[in-house]
């Protein structure tokens, strides 16, 4: 199977979870998708290692990893805090930083 | 001649400044606690520098001519490499004559004031200006270089701001001082320059250096100075174009104007005329125009006299007339030079006498000066009548009074000067002694002759009510107290004596000539253009008396002729100068100002307006949702890899 597919796919799952960021209001879909897009990118990552044939991509996707679960760790505090403020997980409500 | 350095007791010519000085320090440093005795200190002063001038005096004459010309170096100004600006005392026969008249006649002024001021809550301030008057005046004529002269001169400057506007919560004070102080600018910036030019011709501004370099320069060099030099007189000595601010002066305290009149302010004018003689030696133009300027004001003043019903400025004009006579005899060269001094001694002392007359006059009528609300004042005031009188006949020059022979001489130079400028300039200084004794024959018959003429039920805010405290204003004349009588007294003897003391034998020509150059051809004191003017004055006399004596005088004035309005209005002199000068100037401003606020101003304005408009759109962008960031962070980033994209192919 050529590595163009995982390519393909990544785009794919990229692009989803770039549309459900701009598009939904709800910060927990807005974070999953986050992790989508992060996800993608670890999976071209480690499609274009196998590409080449080193490691340098695998090397990245674990860092990438890593960084996710310590983002996850900070960016659910945040939402909790927020929600306890707001009695809502909607973005949209938390607006008030602004011209 | 030789300058040579000064020793023995002319080593101590510095005290000459130092007294007046010290005084001034004492009295305007010291405040309210010198206001007891601050008037003795200033009369006291003045006095002390008096003496001392007596004492070089007699100094000098002790001294062979040709060593009459003491220089004391006190120390260097200004000691730059190839600029020496010392400090130095010149005492010389010319000098000298001006620190007796300044400090004697000063000195006289200054007791007069002691009366005078005697109810001026402020009378120490004001002492203490009158002794930085005669210290900026005694710098001025002392001083052996026309840096120290600068100095003094506008020290001079700076003293009669202050004194005329001493009165300061009059507006029109206020305003008089403001005046003079400009016009006298004016002069100053020729002054100024003539000392740059000097400086850069010359490379010294020393009287010996700048006197030996326009012997060896050319005319030009000589008529440039001479016309700078005449400027700055101008300015100083009240003459056309600058005489305007004179006749306002008068706002001041009598003793002031006495002061600026007779000893200390318009008689530099003349003393650097004077004492710049080498340097008109070299240009026959600008003693011409030091002439003209001379003949045109000592007619100018005497009409502008003739028009005025109050007394002191009455007697202003008169001095811008006088001041033209001397103006005019330093026109004529060495012929006029000794003249001119002459005239200017005698000239103090009658002129001080004229105007502490005046002052005690007003001192009686609760500070009336409308010589229509005087009136029959010679049984009131004896004393006063018979100092202002004999003052009086001196300046009309009736024989043997001072004026006769020191203003005689004068218009017999004119004369003599040959062609129609002698026609010319005689016939002007010949009028101008027949309208002096028309106007002040009018003065005196209306001050003390006639009808009285003054209010006896008082009016509500007259001429001599307080602002603050406005109360009927009823004249009582009395004569004044013996401290103002005593120093008119010896003022009019002077005015009997000054002018025969000084001009027979020759005495001041003779005295002068070692500095100014002698006489050409002394003549006798009866000479026929001296003679016209004689019988002009006595007809003169005689017109002033029919308009005048014979018939009442109104108390209120008549719409008078073309000439008198115009005479009142001092020849329209402030008229020209407003729009001539004033107006173009505030057209001026008025156009920087509109091209300042919405030509610069609108630019910068403007640029701030845009950038706080279009960032108060800009900043609209942040609206604090998180998807509207995160789709503008998608747009970036898109065209940053479309950028990538066609930068790589």
């Amino acid at each position: 199977m050529s590595p163009a597919a995982y390519v393909f796919l990544a785009v794919i799952l990229f692009a989803i979870g770039g549309v459900g960021v701009l598009i939904r209001r709800n910060a927990i879909l807005i974070f999953m998708s986050v992790e989508l897009m992060l996800n993608a990118c670890n999976l071209a990552f480690v499609a274009f290692s196998r590409m080449w044939g080193n490691l340098d991509g695998q090397v990245v996707a674990f860092f990438v990893m890593v960084v996710a679960a310590a983002e996850v760790v900070v960016g659910l505090a945040i939402l909790m805090a927020v929600y306890r403020a707001h009695k809502s997980a909607s973005v949209d409500d938390a607006n008030l930083l602004k011209y | 001649m030789t300058t040579l350095a000064a020793t023995g007791v002319l080593r101590a010519s510095w005290l000459l400044l130092a007294f007046p000085v010290f005084g001034a320090a004492v009295l305007l440093l010291g405040g309210r606690r010198t206001d007891k005795w601050g008037h003795l200190l200033g009369v006291l002063m003045s006095l002390a520098s008096f003496v001392y001038g007596v004492i070089a005096f007699f100094t000098l004459l002790s001294y062979p001519a040709s060593e009459r010309s003491r220089d004391l170096h006190m120390y260097s100004w200004i000691p730059v490499n190839g600029f020496q600006a010392n400090m130095g005392i010149l005492l010389d026969p010319l000098s000298i004559c001006f620190v007796l008249l300044i400090t004697g006649v000063g000195s006289l002024i200054l007791i007069y004031s002691v009366g005078y001021m005697a109810h001026d809550t402020d009378r120490r301030r004001f002492f203490g200006y009158l002794n930085l008057f005669i210290a900026a005046m005694l710098l001025l004529v002392l001083s052996d270089n026309y840096l120290g002269l600068y100095a003094g001169w506008e020290g001079v400057g700076l003293a009669s701001y202050l004194l005329i506007g001493f009165w300061q919560f009059k507006p029109t004070a206020a305003v008089a001082a403001k005046k003079a102080f400009i016009a006298n600018r004016v002069g100053d910036a020729g002054l100024s320059v003539a000392i740059m030019l000097m400086f850069a011709e010359f490379g010294t501004v020393n009287f010996t250096g700048v006197f030996a370099g326009v012997k060896s320069s050319g005319s030009g060099v000589g008529l440039a100075l001479g016309l700078l030099l005449l400027l700055g007189a101008c300015g100083k000595s009240a003459q056309i174009p600058l005489q305007s601010w004179l006749l306002d002066a008068m706002e001041g305290p009598t003793p002031v104007s006495a002061l600026i009149h007779a000893a200390t302010m318009v008689t530099a004018g003349v003393y650097l005329m004077v004492r710049s003689n080498p340097i008109l030696a070299q240009s026959a133009d600008a003693r011409m125009a030091v002439a003209i300027v001379g003949a045109v004001t000592l007619l100018f003043g005497a009409i502008i006299a003739c028009g005025k019903d109050d007394i002191k400025k009455s007697l202003a004009g008169s001095t811008m007339s006088q001041i033209g006579y001397m103006m005019l005899g330093a026109g004529l060269g060495p012929a006029g030079y000794a003249f001119a001094i002459a005239h200017l001694l005698a000239h103090g002392f009658f002129k001080a006498g004229l105007f502490l007359g005046a002052g005690s006059v007003m001192h009686g009528m609760d500070d009336e000066v409308d010589m229509r609300r005087y009136g029959g004042l010679w049984r009131i005031l004896p004393i006063t009548f018979v100092t202002f009188g004999l003052a009086y006949l001196a300046i009309i020059g009736i024989p043997p009074f001072s004026g006769f022979f020191t203003k005689d001489p004068i218009i017999d130079a004119a004369w003599e000067s040959g062609g129609t400028q002698g026609w010319l300039l005689g016939g002007a200084a010949i009028i101008g002694a027949g309208i002096t004794a028309f106007y002040m024959t009018r003065m005196m018959l209306m001050t003390y002759f006639g009808a009285r003429r003054w209010e006896t039920e008082g009016v509500l805010g007259g001429a001599g009510a307080h602002p603050a405290t406005p109360e009927p204003h009823v004249p009582h004349p009395h004569e004044s107290s013996p401290v103002m009588t005593w120093p008119m007294i010896v003022l009019a003897i002077g005015s009997v004596g000054a002018g025969g003391f000084l001009i027979i034998n020759n005495r001041l020509d003779g005295f002068l000539a070692p500095v100014v150059g002698a006489v050409p051809a002394p003549h006798g004191l009866w000479s026929w253009p001296g003679g016209i003017a004689l019988v002009l004055v006595v007809l003169a006399m005689g017109v002033a008396w029919t308009m005048y004596g014979r018939v009442p005088v109104p108390a209120v004035a008549p719409r008078g002729s073309v000439l008198t309005r115009a005479a009142r209005a001092d020849l329209y002199g402030d008229a020209f100068n407003e729009s001539v000068l004033m107006r173009p100037g505030q057209w001026l401003t008025r156009l920087s100002v509109y091209f300042d606020s919405r030509g610069v101003d609108g630019v910068v304005n403007g640029l701030a307006a845009t950038v706080g408009g279009s960032s108060g759109r800009l900043r609209k962008v942040q609206n604090g949702f998180v998807r509207s960031y995160a789709l503008s962070m998608l747009i970036g980033a898109v065209l940053l890899v479309f950028g990538l994209l066609v930068v790589r192919l």
